[in-house]
């Protein structure tokens, strides 16, 4: 007849140095503890995993010395492996995985924010194209118009730099577009990405 | 026509941990060495 050795028994065994107790430990309570981690994460892997970072604490609690829950073991276990879950759930919401699968891709629906090389070419060359154009307008409207749309100045800050009122700039900045406009459609000029 | 109660049973499925995992851990035991010196207690993995 096989004689069911206690948890506290086990764990002082283990905290002693044997490591067959831990085994021991482990196998007596691995349906349990693995059964409750899945219900709540319901993936096998993740259950693994957090398995055995519970198992890792347990481990070095006890051979620190720092375990003092006697008689209570499993709950003990349990507490841990909830907060695991807890935090693996936590980080989850902060990095949330998305699965692909056969039927609905993510990748189809995400994309990273980089250009692809084309459009990246493409970009590259409207602006050099409306550098150009900037450079064929008059001098107050260029200013202007370089300060707010490339140093990304407010009118007021570009008033207080060109000694001129509010209401001057806005007209400017105005008139800087309308005539870039102007030039673009007489010149046939087509600026797409 | 009767009806039957049943209900799936899918959500108390029982699971074990796999005994590579369980053989990580014992593998982990044994080379986890703590140390304690003044009043401190210094962990290190002798892997």
């Amino acid at each position: 007849m096989e004689v069911k050795i206690d948890d506290p028994v086990l764990i002082s065994r283990y905290i002693n140095g044997d490591e067959r107790a831990l085994e021991a430990l482990i196998e007596r309570h691995n349906q349990r503890i693995s059964s409750f981690i899945y219900s709540k994460v319901n993936d096998r892997g993740i259950t693994e995993d957090i398995f055995q970072d519970t198992f890792i604490k347990v481990i070095r609690t006890l051979r620190r010395g720092a375990y003092n829950e006697e008689g209570k073991f499993l709950p003990w276990v349990m507490r841990i492996a909830h907060n695991l879950i807890i935090d693996h759930f936590r980080k989850n919401r902060r990095m949330p995985m998305y699965k692909g699968g056969d039927v609905f891709n993510i990748f189809s629906v995400m994309g990273d924010e980089k250009l692809n090389i084309e459009s990246q070419i493409i970009k590259d060359q409207i602006d050099c194209d409306l550098t150009g154009l900037i450079e064929e307008l008059p001098k107050d409207q260029r200013e202007v118009l370089i300060m707010r749309i490339y140093k990304d100045m407010s009118f007021k800050e570009i008033s207080e730099n060109t000694g001129v009122s509010i209401n001057t700039a806005l007209g400017r900045m105005r008139y800087a577009l309308i005539n870039l406009r102007k030039i673009i459609n007489e010149n046939n000029i087509v600026l797409t990405n | 026509m009767e009806k039957i109660y049943t209900k799936a049973q899918d959500k108390c499925k029982l699971v074990k941990a796999k005994p590579e995992t369980i053989q990580f851990l014992l593998s982990y035991s044994k080379s986890l060495k703590i140390t304690k010196t003044k009043g401190m207690t210094f962990e290190s993995n002798m892997n």
